[in-house]
């Protein structure tokens, strides 16, 4: 095991005998038949495993990628549009071109195509397209005896992701409040969003979701430090470890009760790092939906409930002129 | 070696659109706020080349007849005299038309004649350079604008905007841009709205740009997060055009409370509503006078926005006023068109040249590193000052004194105060009353470019 030394593994993890790939266990009657056959790549070995496929696809498989498909091309189509089907242009301005979302005036109604149509059939599209893969990686699952855990940790990034997009419009009565494809367009949205509600870091759901979204990040990489540093000892052996405890597993709870006191077992630092992960969205999809249905801002909100901290004017009276004048702004 | 070079190559890719460090910042807001003014001196230094005044003219002996006397069909300075006319002639043909000259307004053959649209032009502009000086002092206080702040020695000032070509094209099927999502300068190359003037600046009574809740829960704040953006592209474009962060005048925890904000806003509140009222009442109107070849893509005149006169500087020339050395672009415009407010009757006695603007400087004090004692150049600025309160009783004074930012802060402020005390104690020596002098802490007490940083203002104090 003294290969493992490298931040990539140097050892390929392939059958003895080449080309003998491994291809699963049968498949239940009335399955499609697996496709793609058996493939080794050297350069996938040093992340991996070096087999790629056999691959099943299957309806739902089938039917997802048609519908992501079909939702790229509309984004990507329109995005092509707006430069006036230019290719230089639509590569050289790729990062602010977007699929924009109705205007406001059009409420929850069916707008013409290019004033929001084309961004609620995209959005569709790629609702099914998860939805339908969400339910192809539940079959997978049960179809070889698993658990369900990588559904339903999908499910909670599909929640954050129907919360923006559908729930929330739906809540407020405007496609308008949906977020536009796009790269700097989405992250524009993120910006105004956070401004019109009176700054989103005052949204305790959203403090949440940043201490899980971290805090994430933090497990995984205490566990996977401590994995490395013990599989010299076959620490990477996790399911026999969970099984059969061995000096591995010993020496890396030893190494965290002495350094905190308190140490995970082989098997729950797995839910701890699930439960993180999965809070993640959870708990920013319940922050965004009471953003502007139950709360208008989000500030305000902390002041009223002594979360935001006071700071001194240090600049003496600074006085709405609009106020002083008797008018609008 | 190989994956060495290769990391250097990721690396510069990844930063080639940096600024290099190190960057100059200036606490401004309560610590803990990031309420900062940073600016890299590499960026600053151009910006602070392309904003300096040019020298003034020489002063003109007057001729003791006024312009409209001498000279015929002058329907603006009318009141000046003749000889500080022809003065402000030669200096507005330097600043709007040095290559062009006087034929650029001007027919050769007789002055007076109106058939060249850009003499009609220059007489509004005149009149709304008075009006500017004359009835928003809210904004450009008494240093005032001239013909130079927005010219800079171009016919047509650099920054300048029309309304965009039209909204949504009806007959496109796909690709609606909805005005945004697009590589523009003008809102700092975000995907926000990129020409967010239409909305706001066209006119008096645009769009409210105001968009955040005043209270905690829902009460009817309908604002969608399009204005929004709308809002924030506009705010992009006022941050662009003063070189400034949104914490120059934004505690950014909290953008609408008026209470954490920063003097300069209500300064930036006020500039908003004069560029709706100059685009309004002055610019907007003269797209009849134009030829066609000036007017943008919807057949509109060219407009105002902040760059247009403040061109990448928080205060346009960096506070530089050139109203003070030509007080006939101060006086009052007479046929004002629809004032805001009716303007104080100022006008520059009949017989003599336009007296200067209460409001314009008396002088500025200028201290070496470190010292709050008052050297020769100082000493003759403040006779000067003196001597012009002497000749008007009713002058009073304040005075604001500064420090540059290198050392330590506090005692900068501390530096600063003993500057005000010193021109105040050279003033009274020079034999003026104390109770006509005034010591106003300034807004920002340290800063600036560093040589003009260490100064005391001597200003008149508007009562």
């Amino acid at each position: 095991m003294a290969e493992y030394q490298n931040i990539f593994t140097r050892v390929q993890v392939r059958p003895l005998t080449h080309g003998a790939g491994h291809t699963g266990m049968p498949l239940p009657r009335g399955s499609w038949p697996r496709i793609g056959g058996v493939n080794f790549v050297h350069l996938f070995g040093y992340f991996g495993e070096a087999q790629v496929g056999p691959f099943y696809l299957g309806t739902l498989g089938l039917a997802s990628l048609l519908c992501g498909f079909i939702a790229i091309e509309i984004i990507g189509l329109n995005m092509w549009a707006s430069v006036d089907w230019s290719l230089t242009e639509f590569v050289r301005q790729f990062p602010w071109l977007a699929l924009e979302p109705p205007r406001p005036e059009y409420g929850l109604s069916i707008p013409p195509m290019n004033e929001g149509g084309w961004w609620l059939m995209a959005g569709f599209f790629l609702t099914l397209s998860m939805l339908l893969w969400w339910v192809r990686v539940y079959r997978r699952a049960r179809a070889l005896g698993m658990g369900t855990h990588v559904a339903w940790a999908f499910a909670s990034a599909i929640w954050l992701y129907l919360v923006l997009g559908f729930i929330r419009p739906l809540l407020m009565g405007h496609w308008s409040e949906g977020v536009p494809f796009g790269i700097f367009p989405h992250l524009d949205w993120t910006a105004a969003f956070s401004i019109r509600y009176g700054n989103l870091f005052y949204n305790p759901f959203h403090m949440l979701s940043i201490a899980f979204l971290y805090g994430a990040t933090l497990l995984f990489a205490m566990h996977a430090a401590t994995i490395l540093a013990v599989s010299r000892y076959g620490g990477e052996r996790e399911v026999e470890q969970v099984i059969d405890r061995g000096t591995a597993s010993e020496r890396a709870a030893l190494f965290w009760r002495w350094t905190m006191g308190f140490n995970a077992t082989m098997e729950s630092i797995h839910r701890w790092a699930w439960w993180f992960a999965v809070l993640c969205p959870l708990t920013g999809g319940i922050g965004i939906l009471l953003t502007g249905t139950v709360v208008d801002n989000w500030y305000l909100w902390a002041v009223k409930h002594h979360v935001a901290p006071a700071y001194p004017f240090v600049f003496g009276p600074v006085i709405d002129p609009a106020g002083v004048q008797g008018g609008g702004q | 070696m190989r994956p060495l070079r290769l990391a250097t190559a990721v690396a510069f890719l990844l930063l080639a659109a940096c600024e290099r460090p190190p960057m100059d910042s200036v606490q401004q807001g309560y610590r803990g706020t990031g309420m900062q003014r940073v600016t890299n001196p590499r960026v600053a230094e151009p910006v602070l080349a392309a904003n300096v005044a040019p020298e003034a003219l020489a002063a003109a002996t007057p001729s003791g007849t006024l312009a409209r006397d001498t000279f015929k069909n002058v329907k603006v300075l009318g009141d000046v005299d003749a000889a500080e006319f022809t003065r402000l002639m030669l200096a507005i043909t330097a600043w709007v038309a040095p290559e062009q000259g006087c034929v650029y307004c001007h027919n050769p053959a007789a002055f007076e004649d109106d058939s060249l649209y850009t003499k009609v032009v220059a007489r509004r502009m005149i009149e709304m350079t008075r009006h500017v000086n004359a009835d928003w002092k809210a904004h450009v206080a008494g240093t005032g604008v001239t013909c130079y702040t927005c010219h800079r020695g171009r016919p047509v000032p650099r920054a300048i905007w029309y309304t965009a070509e039209g909204g949504i094209q009806k007959t496109a099927y796909m690709g609606n841009r909805e005005g945004q999502n697009a590589p523009s300068h003008v809102v700092g190359l975000t995907a926000l709205p990129n020409e967010p003037f239409s909305a706001y600046l066209r006119g008096p009574g645009g769009s409210p740009i105001r968009i955040q809740a005043g209270l905690a829960l829902p009460n009817g704040n309908f604002g969608s997060i399009q204005q929004t953006e709308a809002t924030y592209g506009l705010m992009m474009h006022l941050s662009k055009a003063l070189g400034v962060n949104c914490t120059f005048c934004h505690n950014s925890r909290v953008f609408e409370s008026w209470e954490e904000s920063a003097p300069p806003r209500v300064t930036a509140w006020q500039g908003l509503a004069m560029v709706r009222d100059l685009n309004g009442t002055y610019l907007e109107p003269l797209a009849n006078t134009f030829p066609a070849a000036r007017l943008g893509p919807q057949g509109d005149a060219p407009k105002a926005n902040c760059a247009t006169c403040h061109q990448g500087a928080h205060k346009p020339l960096f506070g530089a006023s050139m109203l003070k050395d030509y007080p006939a672009l101060a006086a009052v415009a007479l046929p004002a068109p629809a004032p805001a407010e009716p303007a104080p009757a100022a006008a520059a006695p009949a017989d003599t040249p336009a007296a200067p603007q209460s409001a314009t400087p008396l002088g500025k004090v200028m201290f070496d590193v470190g010292k709050s004692d008052i050297g020769p150049d100082g000493q003759k600025a403040v006779a000067d000052a003196a001597k012009a309160m002497k000749d008007n009783a009713a002058v009073k004074v304040m005075l604001s004194g500064f420090a540059d930012k290198s050392g330590d802060p506090e005692k900068n402020l501390e530096l600063a105060k003993q500057r005000a005390f010193a021109v105040r104690d050279a003033l009274k020596a020079a034999g003026v009353e104390e109770a006509r002098i005034e010591l106003k802490k300034p807004e920002f007490v340290i800063g600036g470019v560093d040589a003009d940083a260490r100064r005391v203002d001597i200003v008149p104090a508007t009562p």
